[in-house]
């Protein structure tokens, strides 16, 4: 529950916005490497909770 | 970089392009029937939990596949909601999508629309408005994959031309490709998914092809992207560079259309649809073999979005930079860039994975919709013309047979949908619409998993009225837009009347025609839900099966059997199943139940509640729930249980269930009360044994001096001729052991007084100094009798307090007494100090005795315990001390004692100035 509203917070806010400017990394656009890097950050996150689990 | 292809001669001509196509149908036959006979020998491939994740990216169809680049085109990030939706939602799978199957497994339910209808009790109507509802939404979606696969088909076949495919509706039919497609996908769907009629409706072979296909439609899509970014570029940055120079980067990062709120509806849309679809359901919930494949897709299905999605917008921008005029539509850029680089093998793998993923989805896709057509709007049907009992002969056949026509019929479907509509409306569009036809499942599916309250006439209404929303705000424009409807309907809504306006009711402009409708329909659909929801309580049906839904993940959660009564035949029972299943399944299945609760034979099967139960949810794996109901209740003699029953047998459930917990409970409690009385106990017993010390003591203090009295008196009264001196001498005792008498019983009752806080205390504004004074005054002569000196250390002012003065000499004069007891004759001294303490005065009495000994100095203050400093008998009562601490304590101050024995003891106490 707490990692869907990180990812409510993540991809669905404001938040978003504020990588939505035109600054580049190797001409890469910022937002598109702040959505792909989120979203493996996110997928990372769901796995770790996952592992701590357990059986 | 493509100079390896552009020297040789085409290769790829229409005959290699369909000879490929159908080697590749082959290996997923082959993969589909190794799977299956695995499954047979019970070593399942699809249980492991990854192949589970890859079938669950049957959600990526040829809509991801090519529709994403061409979103990407037109509107830069806006394809992105479709796959963060899902990976938001993968979060809550851990409890809805586990909670969804774990009923499903428990109910063998087979479909969305019998598991809605068997929520709400198990309703024909409800599972028929639920399939017409996905049917509707899903065809122009399966149209879709058509008109994928037939283009890029015709596009490959132009090679090395990059020929837009012509309108398909210009073509004769029979020369139309897209017709050859659906039936042959019919045909392999059939062979899939009603080879055989199972019980629980899982298609082992299906899924592993299914996971298959995932696989080669990411690695033919990601092959191309390398391709793109490292073949044709040099990188990321490289595109992303010269896309800029030409202008094409920054409109591709603006936000969709409709801003935040259509990000946010895509999202949602999205999310909900990853389980609502009935290809998802099919996949995700009937098709999972244990609960565990869950938490690894949690995480691998989302990660496998991440990958589909890296080298869209670096594909789409490659395209228009390499196709500035327009020319090529972006949705096909996966395949026509490969071409346009003459790379003719790359073309091949992305034409091939086009393929997997749009037969993916149109496999899964209609056989979840053959299944729910078969078993929610065929089946009722045919029970009503049966009368409620089935022909004799076998019905599985017939069953088959009705599902693999609804597979035909709804391809066939799917295929006029593609011939009107055609290139009206592009790729992405119709996902969209489907996703909103099915988000509207989600208030009756969602709420009824976790509201107790829904109703089946509630759940119809809302899902009318969503539907009707939708219908009125999405379709209808998309077929005006399409040029079946005039234009003028939806700019100036229906019969002219502008609130009506179909992308904008009540004016609600400016949300984008998906928000918009997603939000009307839902609103309308979730609020009408509610209220007839609310109309009338739930009858016994419903609450039967929202309790079963509802507590699906407690531990000790119901199980279904309950909720029946009535007479049946174990026999008939078998019968009945056999003629769906075939004889020798429904025998082996009842053999096995009956085995599992440790009986030999079928014979020996109670006809209960729960062998009725047990055939009913056999057979709903095979005809759905509700026409099992019907069924199973055609052969056996059934009193429907009323409301108060039902609510009776959950009642006692639920009252077993927090039983275990009240027991629990109950026992902790009762350790801390056995504790609590354990001391309490104690406490009495030191209570008691102080009783009697105290009575012994006082029995004993009074028996000296009436032993004494009895002893002179008797000596008066047998010597009367005693003389008069005697006499009076005797007398003298008699009266001071009477005095003794008097003052111990005086006492008693004073300390007896001051314990139960009986006594009256009279406060009044008095000097300590002029006090204490005073109890040394009247003590003089008890001093003088034994030489003993006292001194005083007053202060010089008045030291005022508030307090009792009787009571309070009464303690002085006890102490000074007590003094005057221990000190030795001649020597002796009394030191009596007052001293001012901030908020009170101490009083310290100290003497020059023999002091008390330290293991007596804790208890000096306990009734009837007297100093022995002196080894003789002392005098006095041994209540001067527990009564001096009763005033004290009940003055507000504090009495205690130090002694150093040999050294004297010095007795202070300290009173606050205002008790």
């Amino acid at each position: 529950m707490a990692a869907f509203l990180v990812g409510l917070l993540l991809f669905c806010s404001p938040v978003t916005a504020l990588f939505d400017r035109p600054w580049y990394w190797e001409s890469i656009p910022l937002l598109y490497l702040y959505f792909f890097a989120a979203w493996a950050m996110y997928i990372a996150l769901l796995a770790w909770i996952l592992r701590g689990k357990g059986e | 970089m493509t100079a390896g292809a552009t020297g040789e001669e085409t290769v790829l001509s229409g005959s290699l392009i369909i000879l490929v196509s159908l080697l590749y149908v082959c290996l997923l036959f082959a993969v589909a029937y190794w799977a299956d006979r695995r499954a047979d020998k019970g070593r399942s491939v699809i249980a492991s939990p990854t192949v589970y994740a890859l079938s669950l990216a049957v959600y990526c169809t040829a809509w991801t596949y090519y529709g994403s680049v061409g979103r990407a085109a037109e509107s830069g990030v806006g394809f992105l909601p479709t796959y963060l939706g899902p990976t938001m939602a993968a979060a809550l799978w851990g409890s809805l999508l586990l909670k969804m199957v774990r009923i499903s497994k428990s109910q063998r339910i087979t479909s969305i629309a019998d598991f809605i209808a068997s929520r709400y009790g198990k309703s024909h109507l409800l599972g028929g408005l639920v399939t017409l509802i996905a049917i509707i939404g899903v065809v122009p979606y399966i149209a879709l994959q058509l008109k994928a696969i037939s283009s890029s088909f015709s596009i490959l076949l132009r090679y090395p031309d990059i020929v837009m495919p012509r309108h398909a509706g210009n073509l004769p039919f029979w020369a139309d490709n897209a017709l050859y497609v659906a039936l042959m996908l019919a045909a392999f769907t059939i062979l899939f998914g009603t080879r055989h009629l199972d019980a629980s409706e899982r298609h082992e072979g299906m899924v592993a092809a299914i996971a298959l296909e995932s696989l080669v439609k990411l690695v033919a899509f990601t092959s191309v992207g390398l391709f793109v970014t490292f073949g044709l570029f040099s990188g990321f940055g490289d595109i992303f560079e010269q896309a800029r120079q030409a202008g094409h980067v920054k409109p591709l990062l603006q936000p969709a259309v409709g801003g935040y709120s259509a990000w946010f509806s895509l999202c949602l849309l999205a999310g909900l649809a990853i389980i609502l679809l009935p290809r998802q359901f099919q996949v995700a919930v009937v098709e999972n073999s244990n609960e565990r494949q869950l938490r690894r897709a949690i995480w691998l299905f989302p990660l496998y979005l991440l990958l589909t999605n890296i080298f869209v917008l670096p594909i789409a921008l490659a395209g228009q930079l390499q196709f500035p005029n327009g020319g090529v539509d972006a949705d096909t850029f996966v395949l026509t860039l490969p071409m346009a680089r003459e790379s003719q093998w790359l073309a091949l793998l992305a034409y091939i994975g086009g393929v997997s993923a749009a037969t993916g989805m149109v496999i899964v896709e209609t056989i979840a919709l053959s299944t729910m057509t078969c078993n929610d709007l065929v089946m009722p049907a045919l029970l009503q013309r049966w009368g409620h009992t089935p022909p004799g002969q076998n019905v599985g056949i017939v069953l088959l047979r009705i599902r693999r026509w609804a597979i035909v019929l709804i391809l066939l479907l799917g295929y006029l949908y593609f011939r009107l509509a055609g290139e009206a409306y592009a790729l992405v569009s119709i996902g969209l619409i489907s996703f909103a036809a099915v988000a509207q499942f989600a208030p009756a599916l969602i709420g009824g998993l976790y509201w107790r309250g829904g109703t089946r006439d509630g759940a119809l209404a809302g899902l009318a009225a969503g539907f009707t929303v939708w219908l009125y705000t999405l379709l209808l424009p998309s077929f005006a837009k399409s040029g079946w409807l005039p234009m003028s309907f939806v700019e100036q809504g229906l019969l002219g009347i502008d609130w009506l306006e179909p992308q904008a009711l009540f004016g609600s402009s400016g949300m984008g025609p998906i928000s918009h409708c997603l939000f009307w329909s839902l609103a309308a659909n979730l609020g009408t839900f509610l209220a007839v929801s609310l109309l009338r309580a739930p009858n016994a049906a419903e609450t039967a099966q929202a309790t079963l839904f509802v507590d699906a993940l407690k531990r000790d959660r119901p199980v279904g059997g309950g909720f029946w009564r009535g007479r049946a035949e174990v026999d008939e029972l078998i019968a009945m199943a056999g003629r769906f299943l075939g004889a020798a399944r429904a025998r082996e299945a009842f053999t096995k139940h009956a085995s599992k609760l440790g009986m030999r034979s079928t014979s020996e099967l109670p006809a209960d509640a729960h062998t009725v139960t047990f055939a009913e949810t056999l057979l709903a794996g095979v005809i759905g729930s509700a026409s099992a109901r019907v069924m199973v209740s055609s052969v056996t003699k059934e009193e429907p249980l009323g409301l108060d029953e039902v609510m009776g047998i959950l009642d006692e459930a639920s009252q077993i269930r927090a039983y275990s917990h009240e027991l629990e409970q109950k026992s902790q409690e009762l350790q801390s009360a056995t504790a609590d009385l354990r001391a309490a106990n104690e406490r009495l017993l030191e209570l008691d044994r102080m009783k009697d010390d105290f009575m012994s003591s006082v029995t004993h203090e009074l028996r000296t001096p009436l032993a004494s009295i009895r002893a002179f008196a008797e000596i008066l009264q047998d010597n009367p001729d005693l003389e008069q001196e005697e006499r009076t001498r005797f007398v003298g005792i008699i009266v001071a052991e009477t005095e003794r008498l008097t003052r111990l019983v005086n006492q008693v009752l004073d300390l007896a007084k001051i314990e139960s806080e009986a006594t009256e205390w009279q406060n009044e504004r008095l000097d300590l100094g002029e006090l204490i004074r005073q109890s040394v005054d009247s003590t003089e002569r008890l001093f003088r009798n034994k030489g003993v000196r006292a001194f005083l250390h007053l202060p010089e002012r008045p030291a005022l307090l508030w307090s009792d003065k009787d009571r309070l000499t009464q303690v002085m004069l006890n102490l000074l007494s007590n003094a005057a007891k221990f000190v030795p004759e001649d020597t002796g001294t009394v030191d009596v100090e007052l001293r001012k303490y901030p908020d009170g005065y101490l009083v310290r009495v100290s003497d020059n005795g023999s002091g008390i000994p330290a293991d007596e100095l804790p208890f000096i203050f306990e009734k009837f315990r007297q100093g022995s400093g002196g080894h003789e008998k002392p005098v006095g009562t041994g209540l001067g001390l527990p009564i001096s601490r009763g005033i004290i304590e009940h003055l507000g101050g504090r009495i205690w004692a130090e002694s150093t024995p040999g050294m004297g003891a010095t007795f202070s106490f300290l009173l606050p100035e205002s008790p």
